[in-house]
Protein backbone atom coordinates (compact mmCIF):
# COMPACT_ATOMS: atom_id res chain seq x y z
CA UNK A 1 0.00 0.00 0.00
CA UNK A 2 2.91 2.38 0.88
CA UNK A 3 4.72 1.62 -2.45
CA UNK A 4 1.25 1.97 -4.09
CA UNK A 5 1.33 5.70 -2.69
CA UNK A 6 4.06 6.55 -3.53
CA UNK A 7 4.04 5.23 -7.38
CA UNK A 8 1.06 7.93 -7.39
CA UNK A 9 2.54 10.94 -5.28
CA UNK A 10 5.61 10.38 -7.85
CA UNK A 11 2.68 9.97 -10.85
CA UNK A 12 1.79 13.42 -9.38
CA UNK A 13 4.65 14.85 -9.20
CA UNK A 14 5.58 14.39 -12.74
CA UNK A 15 2.36 16.46 -13.60
CA UNK A 16 2.98 18.69 -11.60
CA UNK A 17 6.38 19.45 -13.52
CA UNK A 18 4.85 20.72 -16.42
CA UNK A 19 1.79 22.65 -15.21
CA UNK A 20 2.95 26.56 -14.19
CA UNK A 21 5.98 26.86 -16.38
CA UNK A 22 8.50 29.63 -15.04
CA UNK A 23 9.92 32.48 -17.55
CA UNK A 24 11.80 31.24 -19.96
CA UNK A 25 15.39 33.31 -19.26
CA UNK A 26 15.09 32.28 -16.38
CA UNK A 27 14.42 28.69 -16.94
CA UNK A 28 17.12 29.25 -19.91
CA UNK A 29 19.87 29.88 -17.51
CA UNK A 30 18.95 27.34 -15.12
CA UNK A 31 18.79 24.68 -17.61
CA UNK A 32 22.43 25.48 -18.72
CA UNK A 33 23.46 25.38 -15.01
CA UNK A 34 21.87 21.86 -14.78
CA UNK A 35 23.30 20.48 -17.94
CA UNK A 36 27.15 21.24 -16.55
CA UNK A 37 26.44 20.09 -13.08
CA UNK A 38 24.51 17.09 -14.25
CA UNK A 39 26.03 16.43 -17.82
CA UNK A 40 29.35 18.30 -17.98
CA UNK A 41 30.42 17.52 -14.50
CA UNK A 42 29.76 13.81 -14.71
CA UNK A 43 31.89 13.48 -18.21
CA UNK A 44 35.08 12.86 -16.41
CA UNK A 45 33.37 9.97 -14.39
CA UNK A 46 31.98 8.60 -17.42
CA UNK A 47 34.72 8.37 -19.69
CA UNK A 48 36.83 7.04 -16.83
CA UNK A 49 34.78 4.07 -16.16
CA UNK A 50 34.09 3.21 -19.68
CA UNK A 51 37.95 3.39 -20.78
CA UNK A 52 38.67 0.62 -18.00
CA UNK A 53 35.58 -1.30 -18.72
CA UNK A 54 36.01 -1.98 -22.72
CA UNK A 55 39.56 -2.90 -21.93
CA UNK A 56 37.96 -5.24 -19.24
CA UNK A 57 35.44 -6.77 -21.75
CA UNK A 58 38.30 -7.04 -24.30
CA UNK A 59 40.87 -9.00 -22.67
CA UNK A 60 38.13 -11.69 -20.49
CA UNK A 61 36.34 -12.62 -23.88
CA UNK A 62 39.96 -12.65 -25.81
CA UNK A 63 40.76 -15.18 -22.72
CA UNK A 64 37.54 -16.85 -22.96
CA UNK A 65 38.22 -17.58 -26.91
CA UNK A 66 40.69 -20.19 -26.52
CA UNK A 67 40.09 -22.12 -29.96
CA UNK A 68 42.46 -21.66 -32.76
CA UNK A 69 39.77 -22.07 -35.41
CA UNK A 70 37.57 -18.74 -33.88
CA UNK A 71 39.17 -16.06 -35.23
CA UNK A 72 40.44 -12.63 -33.28
CA UNK A 73 37.71 -10.37 -34.57
CA UNK A 74 35.37 -11.91 -32.62
CA UNK A 75 37.11 -9.85 -29.61
CA UNK A 76 35.95 -6.72 -31.57
CA UNK A 77 32.69 -7.50 -32.15
CA UNK A 78 31.98 -8.88 -28.83
CA UNK A 79 33.65 -5.62 -27.10
CA UNK A 80 31.54 -3.60 -29.51
CA UNK A 81 28.02 -4.98 -28.45
CA UNK A 82 28.63 -5.74 -24.83
CA UNK A 83 30.10 -1.94 -24.94
CA UNK A 84 27.00 -0.52 -27.36
CA UNK A 85 24.48 -3.09 -26.14
CA UNK A 86 24.86 -2.58 -21.90
CA UNK A 87 27.95 -1.27 -20.77
CA UNK A 88 27.93 2.08 -22.26
CA UNK A 89 23.70 3.02 -21.54
CA UNK A 90 23.18 1.18 -18.41
CA UNK A 91 26.61 0.63 -16.59
CA UNK A 92 27.20 4.39 -16.72
CA UNK A 93 23.24 5.06 -15.61
CA UNK A 94 23.73 3.13 -12.71
CA UNK A 95 26.74 5.09 -12.08
CA UNK A 96 24.88 8.10 -12.73
CA UNK A 97 22.18 7.19 -10.29
CA UNK A 98 24.88 7.25 -7.74
CA UNK A 99 27.02 10.32 -9.05
CA UNK A 100 24.32 12.48 -10.20
CA UNK A 101 21.16 11.53 -8.20
CA UNK A 102 22.32 11.72 -4.70
CA UNK A 103 23.57 15.09 -6.10
CA UNK A 104 19.65 15.86 -6.93
CA UNK A 105 18.49 14.38 -3.63
CA UNK A 106 20.98 16.17 -1.33
CA UNK A 107 20.17 19.26 -3.33
CA UNK A 108 16.41 19.55 -3.53
CA UNK A 109 16.22 17.70 0.21
CA UNK A 110 18.75 20.49 1.50
CA UNK A 111 16.03 23.11 0.27
CA UNK A 112 13.41 21.46 1.84
CA UNK A 113 15.36 21.17 5.22
CA UNK A 114 16.03 24.90 4.91
CA UNK A 115 12.32 26.16 3.84
CA UNK A 116 13.64 26.62 0.67
CA UNK A 117 10.98 25.56 -1.06
CA UNK A 118 8.73 26.98 1.11
CA UNK A 119 10.12 30.23 0.72
CA UNK A 120 9.49 29.79 -3.72
CA UNK A 121 5.64 28.59 -2.98
CA UNK A 122 5.05 31.13 -0.97
CA UNK A 123 5.84 34.05 -3.29
CA UNK A 124 3.53 31.69 -5.93
CA UNK A 125 6.65 30.03 -7.97
CA UNK A 126 5.79 26.41 -8.66
CA UNK A 127 8.47 25.09 -7.05
CA UNK A 128 8.38 21.51 -8.95
CA UNK A 129 8.62 23.22 -12.24
CA UNK A 130 11.31 25.53 -11.29
CA UNK A 131 13.11 22.68 -9.60
CA UNK A 132 12.59 19.84 -11.24
CA UNK A 133 12.13 20.55 -15.17
CA UNK A 134 15.62 21.77 -16.12
CA UNK A 135 16.39 18.83 -13.98
CA UNK A 136 15.03 16.63 -16.91
CA UNK A 137 16.03 18.61 -19.88
CA UNK A 138 19.41 18.50 -18.74
CA UNK A 139 19.23 14.80 -18.60
CA UNK A 140 17.82 14.80 -22.17
CA UNK A 141 21.55 15.69 -23.05
CA UNK A 142 22.68 12.62 -21.45
CA UNK A 143 22.24 10.25 -24.99
CA UNK A 144 25.72 12.63 -26.11
CA UNK A 145 27.43 10.91 -22.39
CA UNK A 146 26.66 7.42 -23.73
CA UNK A 147 27.55 8.60 -26.95
CA UNK A 148 30.83 9.57 -25.86
CA UNK A 149 30.80 6.54 -23.60
CA UNK A 150 30.60 4.07 -26.31
CA UNK A 151 32.94 5.97 -28.39
CA UNK A 152 35.55 5.25 -25.30
CA UNK A 153 34.40 2.17 -24.30
CA UNK A 154 35.17 0.95 -27.85
CA UNK A 155 38.92 2.87 -27.65
CA UNK A 156 39.67 1.44 -24.49
CA UNK A 157 38.95 -2.19 -26.05
CA UNK A 158 40.77 -1.35 -28.43
CA UNK A 159 44.18 -0.45 -26.78
CA UNK A 160 43.74 -3.18 -24.50
CA UNK A 161 43.54 -5.48 -27.49
CA UNK A 162 46.37 -4.00 -29.37
CA UNK A 163 48.82 -2.76 -26.43
CA UNK A 164 48.11 -6.69 -24.65
CA UNK A 165 48.81 -8.46 -27.74
CA UNK A 166 45.41 -10.15 -27.60
CA UNK A 167 44.10 -8.97 -31.38
CA UNK A 168 46.18 -7.40 -33.81
CA UNK A 169 44.67 -3.81 -34.67
CA UNK A 170 43.17 -4.37 -37.93
CA UNK A 171 41.52 -8.12 -36.97
CA UNK A 172 39.64 -5.61 -33.75
CA UNK A 173 38.35 -3.21 -36.04
CA UNK A 174 37.40 -5.85 -38.51
CA UNK A 175 35.18 -7.19 -35.98
CA UNK A 176 33.72 -3.84 -34.53
CA UNK A 177 32.45 -3.82 -38.24
CA UNK A 178 31.00 -7.52 -38.17
CA UNK A 179 27.38 -7.66 -38.74
CA UNK A 180 26.95 -3.94 -37.67
CA UNK A 181 22.84 -3.45 -36.72
CA UNK A 182 22.39 0.39 -36.83
CA UNK A 183 18.97 -0.14 -34.43
CA UNK A 184 21.44 -1.15 -31.69
CA UNK A 185 22.74 2.38 -31.63
CA UNK A 186 19.07 4.02 -31.47
CA UNK A 187 18.03 0.94 -28.85
CA UNK A 188 20.69 1.97 -26.56
CA UNK A 189 19.69 6.16 -27.62
CA UNK A 190 16.11 5.18 -26.43
CA UNK A 191 17.27 3.57 -23.64
CA UNK A 192 19.64 6.44 -22.17
CA UNK A 193 16.65 8.71 -22.53
CA UNK A 194 14.39 6.63 -20.13
CA UNK A 195 17.13 6.10 -18.05
CA UNK A 196 17.96 9.78 -18.06
CA UNK A 197 14.36 10.85 -16.84
CA UNK A 198 14.49 7.80 -14.08
CA UNK A 199 17.62 9.69 -12.93
CA UNK A 200 16.13 13.11 -13.00
CA UNK A 201 12.89 12.24 -11.36
CA UNK A 202 13.59 9.51 -8.83
CA UNK A 203 15.91 11.37 -6.70
CA UNK A 204 14.02 14.58 -7.14
CA UNK A 205 11.12 12.73 -5.83
CA UNK A 206 12.96 11.61 -2.82
CA UNK A 207 14.65 15.18 -2.36
CA UNK A 208 11.55 17.08 -2.64
CA UNK A 209 9.31 15.41 -0.47
CA UNK A 210 12.04 14.60 2.88
CA UNK A 211 10.77 15.28 5.53
CA UNK A 212 13.44 15.70 9.01
CA UNK A 213 16.55 17.12 8.91
CA UNK A 214 20.40 16.66 7.76
CA UNK A 215 20.62 13.37 8.67
CA UNK A 216 17.05 12.73 6.95
CA UNK A 217 18.75 14.14 3.43
CA UNK A 218 21.75 11.60 4.08
CA UNK A 219 19.18 9.11 4.17
CA UNK A 220 16.96 9.91 1.12
CA UNK A 221 20.07 10.38 -1.14
CA UNK A 222 20.72 6.40 -0.52
CA UNK A 223 17.20 5.75 -0.75
CA UNK A 224 17.45 7.45 -4.12
CA UNK A 225 19.99 5.80 -5.31
CA UNK A 226 18.66 2.34 -4.29
CA UNK A 227 15.65 3.04 -5.89
CA UNK A 228 16.63 5.03 -9.15
CA UNK A 229 19.09 2.05 -9.76
CA UNK A 230 15.82 -0.84 -9.39
CA UNK A 231 13.78 1.52 -11.80
CA UNK A 232 16.73 1.52 -13.98
CA UNK A 233 17.63 -2.53 -13.95
CA UNK A 234 13.39 -3.16 -14.50
CA UNK A 235 13.27 -0.46 -16.94
CA UNK A 236 16.46 -2.21 -18.89
CA UNK A 237 14.69 -5.05 -18.73
CA UNK A 238 11.39 -4.26 -20.28
CA UNK A 239 12.65 -1.86 -22.95
CA UNK A 240 15.10 -4.94 -24.40
CA UNK A 241 12.24 -7.57 -24.28
CA UNK A 242 10.19 -4.40 -26.10
CA UNK A 243 12.94 -3.58 -28.42
CA UNK A 244 14.68 -6.42 -29.51
CA UNK A 245 12.52 -9.32 -28.09
CA UNK B 1 -6.35 43.47 6.69
CA UNK B 2 -6.48 39.67 7.28
CA UNK B 3 -9.82 38.55 9.09
CA UNK B 4 -10.16 34.60 10.26
CA UNK B 5 -13.24 33.16 10.80
CA UNK B 6 -13.47 29.78 13.30
CA UNK B 7 -10.40 27.87 11.35
CA UNK B 8 -9.62 24.26 12.07
CA UNK B 9 -6.59 22.39 10.79
CA UNK B 10 -6.08 18.42 11.28
CA UNK B 11 -3.21 15.87 10.02
CA UNK B 12 -4.51 12.73 10.95
CA UNK B 13 -6.00 12.44 13.98
CA UNK B 14 -4.02 15.67 15.40
CA UNK B 15 -6.24 18.36 15.79
CA UNK B 16 -3.94 20.67 15.71
CA UNK B 17 -6.52 24.39 14.95
CA UNK B 18 -9.40 24.06 16.78
CA UNK B 19 -11.64 27.02 15.71
CA UNK B 20 -9.31 30.34 15.59
CA UNK B 21 -11.00 33.61 14.89
CA UNK B 22 -9.57 37.04 14.82
CA UNK B 23 -8.47 40.09 12.82
CA UNK B 24 -4.78 41.18 12.21
CA UNK B 25 -5.10 44.81 11.21
CA UNK B 26 -3.53 46.87 8.74
CA UNK B 27 -0.70 48.80 9.03
CA UNK B 28 0.06 47.04 12.55
CA UNK B 29 2.15 44.45 14.13
CA UNK B 30 0.33 41.23 14.67
CA UNK B 31 2.15 38.74 16.99
CA UNK B 32 0.99 35.42 17.45
CA UNK B 33 2.60 33.95 20.54
CA UNK B 34 2.16 30.79 22.29
CA UNK B 35 3.74 27.25 23.96
CA UNK B 36 5.77 25.09 20.96
CA UNK B 37 3.25 22.67 19.50
CA UNK B 38 0.64 25.10 20.31
CA UNK B 39 -0.48 25.65 16.74
CA UNK B 40 1.64 28.88 15.82
CA UNK B 41 3.43 27.61 12.67
CA UNK B 42 0.30 25.34 11.40
CA UNK B 43 -1.15 28.59 12.12
CA UNK B 44 0.83 30.97 9.85
CA UNK B 45 1.07 28.19 7.17
CA UNK B 46 -2.91 28.84 6.79
CA UNK B 47 -2.68 32.60 6.54
CA UNK B 48 -0.36 31.86 3.73
CA UNK B 49 -1.77 29.66 2.18
CA UNK B 50 0.50 26.70 2.12
CA UNK B 51 -2.00 24.96 4.16
CA UNK B 52 -5.62 24.88 3.48
CA UNK B 53 -8.08 24.73 7.02
CA UNK B 54 -10.95 21.83 6.67
CA UNK B 55 -13.33 24.19 8.29
CA UNK B 56 -13.55 28.10 8.22
CA UNK B 57 -12.43 30.76 5.78
CA UNK B 58 -9.91 33.11 5.86
CA UNK B 59 -10.65 36.82 4.22
CA UNK B 60 -7.95 38.61 2.79
CA UNK B 61 -9.11 42.45 2.26
CA UNK B 62 -12.50 41.26 1.62
CA UNK B 63 -11.60 38.36 -0.63
CA UNK B 64 -12.31 34.51 0.41
CA UNK B 65 -9.22 32.34 0.03
CA UNK B 66 -11.63 29.22 -0.16
CA UNK B 67 -13.15 31.07 -3.32
CA UNK B 68 -10.39 31.92 -4.88
CA UNK B 69 -9.52 30.44 -8.77
CA UNK B 70 -5.60 29.22 -8.89
CA UNK B 71 -4.70 32.26 -10.60
CA UNK B 72 -6.39 34.56 -8.37
CA UNK B 73 -4.34 32.58 -5.26
CA UNK B 74 -1.17 33.09 -7.14
CA UNK B 75 -1.73 36.68 -7.48
CA UNK B 76 -2.65 37.30 -3.77
CA UNK B 77 0.22 34.93 -3.02
CA UNK B 78 2.60 37.66 -4.72
CA UNK B 79 1.24 40.21 -2.63
CA UNK B 80 2.54 38.32 0.47
CA UNK B 81 5.88 38.76 1.97
CA UNK B 82 7.28 35.93 3.84
CA UNK B 83 10.69 36.17 6.46
CA UNK B 84 11.32 32.48 7.79
CA UNK B 85 12.85 31.71 10.72
CA UNK B 86 16.27 30.25 8.94
CA UNK B 87 15.76 33.17 7.04
CA UNK B 88 15.30 30.62 4.19
CA UNK B 89 17.56 32.24 1.56
CA UNK B 90 18.73 30.53 -1.53
CA UNK B 91 22.10 29.65 -1.33
CA UNK B 92 23.30 29.40 -4.86
CA UNK B 93 22.32 33.00 -5.34
CA UNK B 94 24.18 36.07 -4.25
CA UNK B 95 22.10 38.56 -1.62
CA UNK B 96 21.88 40.71 -4.64
CA UNK B 97 19.76 37.67 -6.96
CA UNK B 98 18.14 36.18 -3.66
CA UNK B 99 16.53 40.21 -3.20
CA UNK B 100 16.09 40.32 -6.95
CA UNK B 101 14.77 37.03 -7.90
CA UNK B 102 10.69 37.55 -7.02
CA UNK B 103 11.12 40.92 -9.43
CA UNK B 104 13.17 38.80 -11.85
CA UNK B 105 10.23 36.10 -11.64
CA UNK B 106 6.99 38.62 -11.39
CA UNK B 107 7.84 41.34 -13.12
CA UNK B 108 8.41 42.92 -16.65
CA UNK B 109 10.91 45.54 -15.04
CA UNK B 110 14.35 46.12 -16.60
CA UNK B 111 17.56 44.96 -15.33
CA UNK B 112 18.29 48.82 -14.42
CA UNK B 113 14.55 49.09 -12.69
CA UNK B 114 15.15 46.01 -10.90
CA UNK B 115 18.78 46.71 -9.95
CA UNK B 116 17.51 50.35 -8.58
CA UNK B 117 14.68 48.29 -6.16
CA UNK B 118 17.28 46.13 -4.87
CA UNK B 119 19.42 48.89 -4.20
CA UNK B 120 16.50 50.97 -2.49
CA UNK B 121 15.15 48.26 -0.52
CA UNK B 122 19.01 46.79 0.71
CA UNK B 123 19.53 50.47 2.16
CA UNK B 124 16.26 50.53 3.54
CA UNK B 125 17.08 47.70 5.86
CA UNK B 126 20.56 48.88 6.39
CA UNK B 127 22.42 46.77 4.18
CA UNK B 128 24.95 48.56 2.05
CA UNK B 129 28.12 46.36 1.07
CA UNK B 130 26.68 42.99 1.10
CA UNK B 131 25.16 42.84 -2.69
CA UNK B 132 27.55 40.43 -4.40
CA UNK B 133 28.10 38.29 -0.84
CA UNK B 134 26.61 34.73 -0.62
CA UNK B 135 24.30 33.69 2.40
CA UNK B 136 26.91 31.53 3.81
CA UNK B 137 29.25 34.46 3.67
CA UNK B 138 27.25 36.97 6.07
CA UNK B 139 26.01 36.86 9.71
CA UNK B 140 23.03 35.56 11.14
CA UNK B 141 21.40 39.00 11.38
CA UNK B 142 22.54 40.26 8.47
CA UNK B 143 20.80 37.20 6.66
CA UNK B 144 17.91 38.34 8.29
CA UNK B 145 17.88 41.89 7.06
CA UNK B 146 18.45 40.15 3.57
CA UNK B 147 15.17 37.93 4.17
CA UNK B 148 13.12 40.82 4.85
CA UNK B 149 14.68 42.42 1.95
CA UNK B 150 13.46 39.67 -0.14
CA UNK B 151 9.79 39.93 1.18
CA UNK B 152 9.41 43.77 0.96
CA UNK B 153 10.95 43.81 -2.44
CA UNK B 154 7.44 43.58 -3.84
CA UNK B 155 5.23 46.02 -2.29
CA UNK B 156 3.24 43.39 -0.14
CA UNK B 157 0.27 44.12 1.87
CA UNK B 158 0.96 41.08 4.03
CA UNK B 159 4.28 40.45 5.55
CA UNK B 160 4.46 37.38 8.01
CA UNK B 161 7.70 36.61 9.79
CA UNK B 162 8.62 33.23 11.65
CA UNK B 163 10.35 33.96 14.59
CA UNK B 164 12.48 36.04 12.68
CA UNK B 165 14.81 36.93 15.82
CA UNK B 166 15.51 33.61 17.09
CA UNK B 167 18.89 32.72 16.98
CA UNK B 168 20.02 36.15 17.31
CA UNK B 169 21.82 38.24 20.20
CA UNK B 170 19.76 40.42 21.59
CA UNK B 171 20.93 44.02 20.34
CA UNK B 172 20.47 42.47 17.05
CA UNK B 173 16.92 41.02 18.15
CA UNK B 174 15.80 44.29 18.89
CA UNK B 175 17.40 46.01 15.72
CA UNK B 176 15.26 43.43 13.23
CA UNK B 177 12.13 44.03 15.04
CA UNK B 178 12.40 47.51 15.14
CA UNK B 179 12.75 47.18 11.31
CA UNK B 180 9.64 45.04 10.80
CA UNK B 181 7.99 47.78 13.00
CA UNK B 182 9.32 50.84 11.18
CA UNK B 183 8.52 48.63 7.77
CA UNK B 184 5.08 47.97 8.26
CA UNK B 185 3.73 51.36 9.63
CA UNK B 186 5.89 53.13 6.76
CA UNK B 187 4.78 50.72 3.84
CA UNK B 188 0.91 50.55 5.48
CA UNK B 189 1.75 46.82 5.77
CA UNK B 190 -0.26 43.80 7.61
CA UNK B 191 2.37 42.24 9.65
CA UNK B 192 1.73 39.34 11.40
CA UNK B 193 4.84 37.05 13.35
CA UNK B 194 4.78 34.10 14.99
CA UNK B 195 7.76 34.51 18.05
CA UNK B 196 8.84 33.35 21.11
CA UNK B 197 10.70 36.32 22.41
CA UNK B 198 9.46 38.43 24.86
CA UNK B 199 11.04 41.05 23.99
CA UNK B 200 9.02 41.45 20.99
CA UNK B 201 5.50 40.95 22.77
CA UNK B 202 7.13 44.09 25.15
CA UNK B 203 8.44 46.42 22.91
CA UNK B 204 6.60 45.70 18.87
CA UNK B 205 3.15 44.19 19.87
CA UNK B 206 0.79 46.10 19.05
CA UNK B 207 -1.97 43.39 18.75
CA UNK B 208 -1.13 39.75 20.51
CA UNK B 209 -2.66 36.34 20.03
CA UNK B 210 -1.96 33.39 22.46
CA UNK B 211 -2.72 30.09 21.40
CA UNK B 212 -2.74 27.04 24.22
CA UNK B 213 -3.39 23.77 22.50
CA UNK B 214 -5.22 25.11 19.09
CA UNK B 215 -7.93 27.41 21.16
CA UNK B 216 -6.87 31.08 20.98
CA UNK B 217 -6.65 31.88 24.43
CA UNK B 218 -6.21 35.75 25.20
CA UNK B 219 -6.16 38.54 22.50
CA UNK B 220 -4.98 42.33 23.34
CA UNK B 221 -1.86 44.46 23.23
CA UNK B 222 1.52 44.90 24.74
CA UNK B 223 0.18 47.48 27.16
CA UNK B 224 -3.15 44.47 28.26
CA UNK B 225 -0.87 41.78 28.64
CA UNK B 226 0.91 43.32 31.70
CA UNK B 227 -3.03 44.26 33.68
CA UNK B 228 -4.26 40.43 32.34
CA UNK B 229 -5.51 37.81 34.82
CA UNK B 230 -5.75 35.15 32.68
CA UNK B 231 -3.58 32.32 34.38
CA UNK B 232 -1.72 30.91 31.17
CA UNK B 233 -1.14 33.89 29.44
CA UNK B 234 0.74 35.24 32.79
CA UNK B 235 2.43 31.76 33.00
CA UNK B 236 3.85 31.87 29.90
CA UNK B 237 4.77 35.52 29.23
CA UNK B 238 6.45 36.32 32.88
CA UNK B 239 7.76 32.68 32.81
CA UNK B 240 11.10 34.21 33.67
CA UNK B 241 12.29 35.86 37.26
CA UNK B 242 13.25 39.04 35.55
CA UNK B 243 9.35 39.36 33.89
CA UNK B 244 7.76 38.78 37.17
CA UNK B 245 9.43 41.57 38.57
CA UNK B 246 8.95 43.91 35.51
CA UNK B 247 5.13 43.08 35.98
CA UNK B 248 4.81 44.10 39.61
CA UNK B 249 6.91 47.16 38.89
CA UNK B 250 4.09 47.93 36.11
CA UNK B 251 1.52 47.41 38.30
CA UNK B 252 2.97 48.98 40.97
CA UNK B 253 3.60 51.99 39.26
CA UNK B 254 -0.18 52.00 37.83
CA UNK B 255 -1.18 51.41 41.59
Amino acid sequence: MKYLEAIGKYFIMIWEVFKKPTKWPIMKSLILKEIDDLIYGAMGIIIFISFFIGGVVTIQTALNLNSPLLPKSLIGFATRQSVILEFAPTFTSIIMAGKVGSYITSSIGTMRVTEQIDALEVMGVNSLNYLVFPKIIATMMYPFAVAISMFVGILGGWIAAVFGGYAPSGEFIQGLQLDFDSFHVTYTFIKSVVFAFVIATVPSYHGFYMKGGALEVGKASTTAFVWTSVVIIIANYLLTQLLLG
Amino acid sequence: MIEVEDIHKSFGDNHVLKGISTTFEKGKTNLIIGQSGSGKTVFLKCLLGLFEPEEGQICYNGQYYSELSTKERRNLRQEMGMVFQGSALFDSMTVEGNVMFPLDMFTKQSKAEMQDRVDFVLERVNLIDAHKKYPAEISGGMQKRVAIARAIVMNPKYLFCDEPNSGLDPKTAILIDNLIHEITQEYDITTIINTHDMNSVMEIGEKIIFLKNGYKEWEGTNKEIFKTENEAVTDFVYSSELFKKVRQMYIEERN
